[in-house]
């Protein structure tokens, strides 16, 4: 018995110890009330401010160009971009899966972590979710508008038609169409449901009538009895079990859209998983580029804190490790295939017109996230933000090698060509930039951007711990 | 209203001013719209007849409506009613109405350099929209050059000349024959001193016989023809051979060593597309006939018929001379005493004492020739000097061609009474006469010389030293801008005539629409100008006809010879010749011309050769789209030319591709851009005629340079003394394929005629250089394999066979396929053409074909391989390959691409979204997007071009060729109806459906049809050891196979060739 005493003392202390080690997931002192006034004052009492006026003003701009080049496009014809024949697909593809990509990171945040009760995800979940959700409304945008004719993109979809046909099943496209939206459904309603309590909170506490009624509508009557937060638990475990297999298939579907072809630089079984790490990978860069400047300007530190940057940091570099796998792998399968145009492809990549290219991607990706080995890298946030744009930058460069430098030369010698994008192409990917940006904006402004009702249990979990330690 | 007498002076200052603010693609008419005085504007309100802006009232209204009407009649939109009311007859399928949607098919002639290609043209409702060779034309049996497919685009070209002009103000065709008839009749009294006619090259007896009577009426006056690209040279040379000028038909068919002395004779000249024709069928190898010609090619700049050679020599062009007579010294025809001067040694010269490789050239040469006697022959280019082509008719005489492989025939062109037909030197006299005031009246009936005229005659200058000009043309081109009168020419298909092709055989010419802009021909204008009475171009022609042919039903005869496209027993008849005695030429021949200075100077500067340009000839095309976007053959630019170099010269003197330099030559200079050229002899720089228009109309004014600018009357040829200076700018040239190589794949197969005869199946698997073999899916027997070989070849086929997760594709009835025979294809480019005629593809422009973005469904791929200074060329017809599994179906998301019964891979434009993803997972991109709305200006003049079988595809939509489906189809429901007519199932024959393509090949190289019928001609094509499919190693089962390129080398020359390899090899990997 006293063994068993001494035992669990001893583990006890191992437990404090580790916990030393580590930062706190919320930093000590919060209880209820504070956590509820610091967060939602962001919304209700902090006012608009000129630092959020000037970044929304910036990213609306933005957002106006890519109108005008949406409009452009549109009437024009995609032949304001730069693709041709051979290179059919460019910048809009590679924006569709870089921007897929990183709403991978909200759905694995919120999803995946919650059923596996990692609690520290609380205070990032939410605006995780919402960078997936506009992630996923900027990466719609692309293969709508990359189609050469997109008034009809409903033929897409399998509807009862008057010309009695369906969609092509066997193209990955279709795939796309299905894996897109239902990810971009369940990414919604997940975030909306994990909403509800927080809309009853700041329907509760403002002032304004208008915003009482906007925050009263959202809320579906949200009164916190206990028959209500027994269905709401049901309900969002339910939708985070929905979401947890997307994670995986939406970008093993935008995988196989190029893994189904026949281009060799294409045509290789590794595509799905080594995505599904590269959408993570960019994904938690993202989370982190936006996490930094946020908990910096709204004073979050105390629920955004060092535990959350670290533990980020090493799924960055996780990932980063199993993305540089798959550059390794698709080089070796190059050499070891013995198929001329695999072998072309790989030597093309490296030594070919997109060199520079293909050496910052390897330089962004596989080299500059090793410096996250270090604990003190990854506890100095300058450099953290350093990588993780540089992450992101060599994610989109990826995308960028595995599309063009595939398409530029193939089979035959006498069709190979070469691409660059047009200031169109780069007026909407800038232009998606100021979207999303535009919307985090809105999203900051109107809504608490980290769940209160999550962090309260949170502290009331950390009390209840420290309770029985004093009891103890 | 007359604007002259009412306008106030024109502010000049304010003129310049705005000419040169004003940027980009500004068009102004005259002088009055771009200085935009009330005056002009006036006009231009009232450029409608009176009362046509009156609106006010319902009977002003009424009138307008009736005169717009007639506008839009006038423009052509009424094409029914634009059938002329003379009789014309058609071809083949004669019935007695049109039937809407029906095309019917006329038989006429096409010209370039006055000599005639027979033609059939499809008719849609009264507007042509397409041209197919003539099978009873000797020309043409039924095949078409490039230019020839091209013409019904030039006629439907808005930019074409509309009204007559009187100094640029519009006037009428009534003013201008009252003024230039009191003209003429003014020079009467001098027996018509003063009156000058300058036509381009006239081999139409018609015309030749009014220009007779003109001049036998008024026996002072001129007749002059010109045109850049002649025969001059030729006619000297024939007149130093034979003492008289007779002109060559070669019979290549019956050839078996040929030797091409700079010459093009298959892509460009008289008769090509026949040559071409015969020169395929003599060097088709197939298991029942493995035997072929053997062609020799000594060139300067790399043409196709080079690339076609068995043997290609580099050699400048002022050394072929030297090769021809040291070649005739060989075979014992040099005067006594000759011995070949000897030269310093250096690249690009002929030196058979130091260079062993042209020793075995002439060694090999002479043998082959020797042994061949009676069925050699020797062909001189058109361009090289009279003593080439005199050397090339002794030596023909000399081996027993004439009368065998080579005819004689009296010149074609129409011979001015006592004229010279030295074109040059009668441009020149004309030049003179204008300088020395002596020209009254000047008629040009045809033709740009303002812009082609040798630079030194300074004929733009001279030419308004005339009192009265007149220049007829379908274009207000730089020519009309310094004559006081410009009449619109009426286009070939708009008008009556008749013509002589390469053998003298006439064709009566009918028009196929009456004229779009009140065109006249020629006969018209001379009759209009010289009759009593005016007559129509219609009446002209026959009467002259009538007159020739007294005897029997004349109408029958008429009836015959226009529904048939060929004038009965009229090809020229063959002149026998005797050769000159080799002493008598010894002084114009065999002797060495004096050089300008020593060979260490001249060898300093380089040597300037002209040529037309292979695509839009002497500038005649530059404003047209077709041809200016067909990448050129060899060089693969498009929308420019360019200063053509070797890589070893290029090398030399450090000049990068593109890069502008400026070329000296005498005391002139011009700017042009540098072009590679693999193959291109080096030390010479070939300059391309035809560009630097000026006023070509909106596709080709102000596009590439203009090479007249230092082509003189003395060496309009070639010449030395060229000097190159860089500028250090680059240009921006557009090229559809910038890459030499194959990159050691294997794409394009080849083999040799030994080794074909060891192993019929070896040139299928020849792989170039030294990469490992693909798999292919037809496992030949290589030699005797081992048993355990084939055993691993049975394996490796089963396996491939059932390697793909779909079921094998099912034939059920037609199965149709194409063949493509590597051999015969020359790399023309007019199926090309044919095919953007028939498919109703777009022009792109330049800036789109920098862009990747050319809209060919059917191009032609060039690789080198071999070493760069010589390489061999080889050329693949690239279209879509119809897999059996194509990757292409399987990722469309909206099944707009899909495969039929029959095995044809189709598209359907009204389903495609656009996704491209087609475009992506095709092997062999041949499929074509449109990035843009490619028909923004449709008029409905330019629309009438349109094949009405053929749907023109909107913005935002793949394309890519189906076989030709239209024509599949048509012939399928014609095999219906014959079916329920005669009350069981009729197949469609073999040879009943023609793809465009197949129709245009000269060399017959495209076989289409059935490949489920053994018996087909594509099913024995592809049962030949020599068939390949190309890329089925990827499982995509194409239903277009090749037939590999079997060549015919001499077993020692090609061993000396391959000892004296010099230069880099053509690079394999281009990082």
């Amino acid at each position: 018995m006293s063994d068993d005493h001494d035992h669990m003392e001893h583990a006890g202390e191992a437990q404090a110890a580790v916990e030393d080690r580590r930062a706190p997931v919320v930093e000590p002192g919060h209880t209820f009330g504070s956590v509820t006034d610091k967060i939602s004052s962001i919304v209700l009492t902090r006012g608009v401010q000129r630092g959020w006026v000037l970044g929304f003003a910036i990213a609306f701009s933005l957002t106006m160009m890519l109108l005008y080049a949406i409009t452009m496009t549109v009437v024009e014809g995609v032949g304001l971009w730069g693709i041709n024949i051979p290179v059919g697909w460019g910048f809009a593809i590679v924006n569709f899966v870089w921007w897929i990509g990183i709403g991978h990171a909200g759905t694995l945040i919120s999803a995946v972590l919650l059923l596996l009760h990692q609690e520290w995800r609380t205070s990032i979940n939410r605006f995780a979710e919402a960078m997936t959700l506009f992630a996923v409304a900027c990466a719609g945008i692309f293969p709508l508008l990359h189609l050469g004719r997109p008034w009809v993109f409903y033929w897409l979809f399998p509807y009862p038609n008057t010309m009695t046909i369906w969609p092509q099943f066997r193209s990955p496209l279709i795939w796309d169409v299905f894996a897109v939206s239902t990810y971009g459904t369940v990414s919604l309603l997940f975030w909306y449901v994990g909403l509800i309590p927080d809309l009853a909170t700041l329907r509760d506490r403002t002032g304004n009538r208008l915003a009482k009624v906007v925050y009263g509508f959202m809320a579906m009557g949200w009164r916190g009895s206990a028959a209500h937060w027994k269905r709401y638990h049901t309900a969002y475990t339910l939708l985070a079990g929905l979401a947890t297999p997307l994670v995986v298939s939406v970008h093993t579907v935008v995988g196989l859209d190029f893994a189904s072809g026949i281009v060799p630089g294409w045509h290789s079984t590794i595509f799905p998983p080594y995505f599904v790490a590269g959408a993570i990978y960019s994904g938690f860069a993202m989370v982190m580029t936006l996490a930094i400047p946020m908990r910096w300007a709204y004073g979050l530190e105390d629920f955004i804190t060092l535990r959350h940057l670290d533990n980020m940091a090493k799924i960055i570099l996780a990932t980063g490790m199993i993305v540089s796998y798959g550059y390794l792998m698709e080089a070796f399968f190059g050499w070891y295939s013995m198929n001329e145009y695999e072998q072309y492809v790989t030597l093309n990549r490296a030594l070919g017109a997109y060199r520079y290219q293909y050496w910052w991607l390897v330089f962004c990706n596989a080299i500059a996230p090793q410096l996250l080995w270090f604990s003190r890298v990854r506890r100095t946030i300058p450099v953290l933000f350093v990588i993780c744009i540089i992450v992101n930058t060599g994610m989109w460069l990826e995308r960028y090698i595995i599309v063009v430098t595939s398409l530029h030369r193939d089979y035959l010698p006498s069709s190979w060509g070469m691409y660059a994008g047009t200031r169109w192409d780069w007026m909407i990917y800038a232009g998606t930039l100021g979207l999303f940006l535009t919307l985090m904006f809105l999203f900051i402004r109107l809504l608490p951007m980290i769940s209160i009702f999550e962090m309260r249990e949170l502290v009331a979990h950390k009390e209840g711990e420290r309770a029985a330690a004093d009891v103890e | 209203m007359n604007s002259s007498d009412s306008a106030a002076p024109i502010d000049l200052a304010a003129l310049n001013r705005r000419a040169a603010s004003s940027t980009g693609r500004t068009y102004w008419k005259s002088l009055e719209e771009l200085a935009q005085t009330p005056e002009f504007r006036e006009r231009v309100v009232r450029e409608f007849p009176q009362g046509a802006s009156e609106w006010d009232d319902a009977l002003g209204r009424r009138k307008f409506l009736a005169l717009m009407g007639a506008s839009l009649g006038l423009a052509g939109l009424a094409g029914c009613n634009r059938q002329p009311p003379e009789e014309i007859y058609p071809y083949v399928r004669a019935p007695e109405f049109i039937v809407p949607g029906k095309p019917l098919f006329f038989a006429t002639a096409l010209t370039l350099g006055g000599v005639g290609s027979g033609v059939l043209v499809e008719s849609h409702m009264g507007r042509p929209t397409k041209i197919e060779g003539n099978p009873e034309h000797p020309g043409s049996l039924g095949t078409t050059d490039l230019f020839t497919q091209a013409a019904v685009l030039s006629m439907y070209d808005p930019d074409r000349s509309q009204v007559v002009l009187n100094i640029g103000e519009i006037d009428t065709w009534e003013a201008c024959v009252r003024d230039l008839r009191a003209a003429i009749e003014a020079t009467r009294p001098r027996q018509g001193r003063g009156l000058h006619i300058l036509s381009e090259t006239v081999t139409s007896p018609a015309l030749a016989d009014q220009l007779a009577k003109i001049l036998g009426d008024l026996p002072q006056a001129v007749w002059h023809q010109y045109e850049p690209v002649n025969r001059d040279a030729e006619r000297a040379g024939a007149t130093l051979a034979f003492g008289s000028d007779v002109q060559p038909v070669y019979h290549l068919d019956r050839a078996e060593v040929i030797v091409s002395l700079d010459s093009d004779f298959l892509t460009s000249g008289p008769g090509c597309a026949r040559y071409q024709h015969d020169f395929a069928d003599a060097r088709r190898v197939r298991q029942t006939s493995p035997r072929m010609n053997r062609l020799y090619a000594v060139e300067s700049t790399p043409t196709l018929t080079g690339a076609s050679a068995d043997h290609r020599l580099p050699l400048r062009a002022a050394e072929i001379v030297r090769f021809a007579r040291a070649l005739a010294g060989r075979l014992g025809l040099a005067p006594q005493g000759f011995s070949p001067a000897s030269t310093v040694e250096s690249p690009g010269r002929f030196d058979p004492e130091h260079n062993a490789l042209h020793a075995a050239w002439l060694e090999a040469l002479a043998d082959d020739l020797q042994r061949q006697r009676g069925t050699a022959l020797v062909v001189a280019g058109a361009h090289q000097s009279p003593a080439v082509h005199a050397l090339a008719h002794l030596m023909n005489s000399a081996l027993g061609a004439v009368g065998t492989t080579v005819t004689y025939i009296a010149p074609l062109e129409a011979q001015p009474k006592g004229a010279s037909t030295d074109q040059t030197a009668s441009l020149a006299a004309l030049a003179e006469a204008l300088e020395q005031d002596e020209v009254d009246v000047l008629l040009i009936l045809g033709g740009n010389p303002v812009y082609t005229a040798p630079v030194d005659l300074r004929f733009g200058a001279r030419l308004p030293e005339a009192k009265q000009s007149l220049h007829l043309s379908l274009y207000a081109d730089e020519t009309s801008a310094v004559c006081e009168w410009h009449v619109p020419a009426a286009h070939e298909l708009e008008s009556w005539g008749d013509v002589r092709a390469y053998d003298g055989t006439v064709t009566i010419q009918q028009p196929l629409i009456a004229p779009l802009f009140n065109g006249r021909s020629s006969y018209e204008m001379l009759s209009a100008l010289f009759d009593s009475s005016p007559r129509s171009t219609y009446d002209v022609v026959k009467d002259y006809w009538r007159g020739q042919r007294m005897d029997g039903d004349f109408e029958r005869f008429w009836q015959t010879s226009v529904h048939d496209g060929v004038v009965a027993d009229t090809a020229a008849t063959v002149r026998p010749v005797t050769a000159a005695a080799a002493n008598s030429l010894r002084d114009t021949v065999w002797s060495e011309a004096p050089s300008a200075g020593s060979d260490e100077k001249r060898s300093a500067k380089l040597e300037i050769i002209f040529r037309p340009d292979p695509t839009i000839w002497d500038g005649r095309f530059a404003n047209h789209g077709w041809l200016q976007e067909l990448a050129k053959p060899l060089m693969k630019l498009s929308w420019d030319n360019a200063a053509l170099v070797g890589p070893a010269t290029a090398d030399r003197l450090k000049l990068a591709n593109t890069e502008i330099v400026e070329l000296r030559y005498g005391d002139r200079k011009i700017e042009a851009p540098i072009w590679v050229l693999p193959g291109h002899v080096d030390d010479s720089v070939t300059v391309l005629l035809g560009y630097g228009r000026t006023r070509a109309g909106r596709i080709g004014t102000g596009i590439g340079y203009d090479a007249y600018r230092l082509r003189t009357s003395d060496a309009p040829s070639f010449d030395d003394g060229l000097e190159l200076v860089k500028t250090g700018r680059k240009a921006m040239l557009a090229a559809t394929d910038l890459h030499w190589s194959m990159e050691g794949r294997n794409i394009v197969r080849s083999g040799t005629l030994d080794e074909y005869r060891l192993d019929p199946a070896s040139p299928a698997h020849a792989h170039h250089e030294e990469s490992g073999e693909p798999q292919n899916d037809k496992e030949h027997n290589h030699g005797e394999p081992s048993h355990e070989q084939e055993v691993h070849a049975e394996v490796a086929h089963a396996e491939h066979e059932h390697a793909s997760l779909y079921p094998p594709f099912k034939d059920t009835g037609y199965a149709w396929g194409m063949s493509i025979d590597l051999g015969a294809c020359t790399g023309c480019s007019a199926c090309v053409i044919a095919c953007q005629a028939e498919n109703n593809s777009p022009v792109v422009g330049k800036d789109a074909v920098m862009r990747s973005r050319e809209m060919h469904w059917l191009r032609i791929d060039r690789y080198y391989s071999g070493q760069l200074d010589n390489p061999e060329v080889l050329h693949q017809p690239m279209l879509c390959q119809q897999c059996e599994q194509a990757p292409c179906e399987v990722v469309c998301p909206v099944a707009a691409t899909t495969h039929s019964p029959e095995g044809l891979n189709e598209m359907t434009y009204n389903r495609c979204v656009g996704t491209r993803y087609c475009s992506n997972n095709c092997p062999y991109k041949v499929r074509r997007f449109n990035f843009f709305n490619y028909h923004p200006d449709e008029t409905p003049l330019t629309a009438m071009i349109y094949n009405p079988d053929v749907t023109v595809r909107s913005r935002g939509v793949m394309e890519k060729c189906t076989f030709c489906v239209q024509r599949i189809n048509e012939a399928k429901i014609a095999a219906d109806v014959e079916s329920s007519r005669v009350g069981h199932q009729v197949k469609v024959a073999d040879g009943g459906i023609v793809t465009a393509c197949q129709a245009a090949c000269p060399s017959g190289a495209i076989v289409f049809g059935d490949v489920n019928d053994p018996k087909s001609r594509v099913s024995q094509a592809k049962a030949e050891p020599t068939d390949y499919g190309l890329l089925t190693e990827l499982n995509t089962h194409p239903r277009v196979t090749y037939l590999a390129r079997v060549r015919n080398p001499q077993a020692a020359l090609l061993a000396a060739e391959e000892q004296h390899r010099t230069g880099p090899a053509v690079r394999e990997n281009i990082y």
